[in-house]
């Protein structure tokens, strides 16, 4: 079950790519630090361990965790398992490229996204809120796909 | 926290009035020869100067209400108020009589003359409205109010004239309220605020410390709902702008946003996010009633009312973008009326119910535009960067909505302003605030 969701998911993401990879620009390419509109880069990652980053990025619009996403995640319900009195607050957010009540939904979706994939890996809900700050913390101040797509993310961040 | 304004406050002595067919203005489209008008300064006797002036530290009180008819009349771009340096006749004589040659002489089609005097501690304000061509009274109309009011005098007497000239009820004497805006983008303190339509007597109802959004008035104009992160938990409020009393109405377990009235103030209308999906609900302020409206795993948000309370618009993306649908204010008869090229949100329905504002995203671009309440009709207003969130004149003619700009390659630069434009899509005018401003909710008219 999970399993074929994956693999839509996949699916998804990989049709993304190809209609989207018509529109990539050259600067992304160069800079390497996107795949279609996904940031892939580091800058703006911090660290809930050695070698656990806190967050995960999304494609615009979308709430679909990609492969790199999923990967975090499990590196993050690893530590949680390890560290069980540790709760956590998944911070939803989107870019500045949507309306301000549509983009609170949006940070929203994205947090739970991240949410149910760490109940997947037998995190309990009782140790994640979330929160949705829509477009109103951004961390580039850019007006770029690059910029836009770094503010394209979710967090996780200690709660106590 | 804000004096609530009476409309008592004010009497209105309507003097007689003979009636003619007399000057018209067409709003209906796009305005290009304004209305060439005089605005005389309304007279005064030293007297009652003196006495103003110590109350009110303004010089000239006759003259800075002129200035503010002048300014109203103005920036509806539907008149062309005339520099007072070629006006030949006197105030005080101009209201008794003019000379209607000397008014024509300059091109005015319409004169507004006044006068002022000190009543009983109070301000009294008499006005006329001319036709120069047909050299006849139009209109006249006296106001005796506190002089502290004399700002609110000057919006009358706008809407009156107005209202006379086009047939249609001014936008005046009315109240934005706002979300000032400071700080970087990454962090901006945002606050509700609140002006006058021209600006005036801007005023900081919180204090900044919590992120604040999408403040809406209720129909009396003295409530207002809106988002608050009080203490991280993003939920809908409810503000008495008379008391400053704030209390939380959308505590479920979740994020309550997108809040906006209903048109007789009794329900409050807003979304409510769980698990990943929005849907809408209403909650009735007096028995806190709470209605499922939606039940979509889609993002269903920004409800606005019909003003009949009949129905009810939204945007959602169940289609897999957004787009904006209509349905029965019970949550029946969901209909999308958005179809053409693009992504369509925040549909806000116009008092005169006719039409549907909305924002829409096509090609990395933003537009402010107006379709029918079927979705046929589609007119974009206004192109852009970025801006969103459409909100109405009362009298259905004009729309505020809010612009952000383009930061640099250093990410510098960015700014959010409020702006006006009006249905034809002519007239677009930047609304000034003393700190950058977004999510304007435009009052009712507070005198009528």
């Amino acid at each position: 079950m999970i399993l074929s969701k994956i693999f839509k998911n996949t699916l998804l993401i990989l049709v993304t790519c190809l209609v989207l990879s018509a529109c990539a620009t050259k600067r992304n390419v160069e800079t390497g630090q996107m795949q279609s509109d996904v940031y892939t880069g580091t800058d703006s990652v911090e660290y809930l361990a050695d070698g656990v980053p806190d967050r995960v990025f999304f494609a615009t619009n979308e709430s679909i965790l990609t492969t790199a996403s999923r990967e975090t995640l499990r590196t993050q319900a690893g530590w949680l398992r390890k560290n069980s009195s540790i709760n956590v607050v998944l911070e939803g957010h989107a870019d500045e490229r949507g309306t301000r009540e549509y983009n609170l939904a949006l940070g929203e979706r994205r947090a739970n996204s991240a949410k149910d994939y760490l109940m997947t890996y037998g995190i309990s809900s009782d140790r994640i809120s979330v929160l949705s700050y829509g477009k109103e913390r951004p961390v580039d101040a850019g007006s770029n796909p690059l910029a836009w797509s770094k503010n394209r993310r979710s967090v996780t961040v200690k709660a106590n | 926290m804000i004096k609530k304004f009476y409309l008592l406050a004010i009497c209105f002595l309507i003097l007689p009035l003979k009636v003619h067919a007399l000057i018209e203005v067409d709003i209906t489209r796009g305005n290009l020869s304004p209305l060439p008008l005089a605005v005389s300064p309304l007279s005064i006797d030293d007297k009652s100067k003196k006495s103003f002036e110590l109350i009110l530290k303004k010089e000239n009180i006759g003259s800075e209400i002129s200035i503010i008819v002048e300014n109203n009349l103005r920036s509806s771009g539907l008149f062309n108020p005339l520099s007072k340096d070629a006006f030949l006749q006197a105030p005080d004589i101009a209201n008794l009589k003019p000379r209607f040659e000397d008014w024509n002489l300059i091109k005015a089609q319409a004169l507004i003359t006044g006068k002022v005097t000190f009543v009983d501690e109070k301000l009294r304000v008499e006005f006329r409205l001319w036709d120069i061509l047909a050299g006849k009274e139009m209109m006249a109309l006296a106001f005796t109010t506190v002089p502290n009011n004399w700002r609110r005098v000057g919006h009358i007497i706008s809407d009156k004239v107005y209202k006379r000239l086009t047939g249609e009820k001014g936008y005046f004497d009315t109240r934005i309220i706002y979300v000032a805006e400071q700080g970087p983008k990454t962090q901006r303190i945002k606050k509700l605020a609140i002006m006058d339509q021209d600006g005036a007597n801007n005023k900081f109802l919180t204090l900044g410390n919590e992120l604040v959004l999408t403040p809406r008035f209720n129909p009396t104009s003295q409530m207002v709902t809106y988002l608050s992160y009080f203490k991280n938990l993003p939920r809908v409020y409810l503000l008495d702008i008379e008391t400053g009393t704030q209390e939380v109405v959308g505590d479920f377990p979740g994020m309550t946003f997108a809040p906006r009235f209903s048109p007789d103030g009794k329900k409050i209308i807003m979304s409510f996010a769980k698990n990943g999906k929005s849907d809408i609900y209403t909650m009735d302020l007096e028995n806190r009633i709470v209605e499922r409206i939606t039940n979509h795993p889609s993002i269903d948000t920004s409800p606005s009312y019909s003003p009949n309370g009949k129905h009810i618009a939204f945007n959602s993306d169940r289609s897999g973008y957004q787009q904006i649908y209509t349905m029965k204010s019970n949550g029946a008869d969901v209909k999308r009326i958005s179809f053409g090229n693009g992504i369509y949100g925040t549909p806000v329905w116009s008092p005169r119910g006719d039409l549907i504002a909305f924002t829409k995203l096509h090609k990395g671009k933003f537009y402010i535009g107006v379709m029918r309440t079927d979705g046929s009709g589609e007119r974009l207003l206004t192109e852009n960067f970025y801006q969103e969130a459409p909100s109405w004149s009362p009298n259905g003619r004009v729309l505020i909505f809010y612009r952000e700009t383009k930061t640099d390659a250093k990410g510098e630069g960015f700014s959010a302003k409020l702006w006006s434009i009006d249905l034809t899509g002519y007239n677009e005018r930047l609304v000034v605030t003393p700190t950058d401003a977004s999510d304007p909710s435009w009052s009712s008219l507070l005198s009528n």
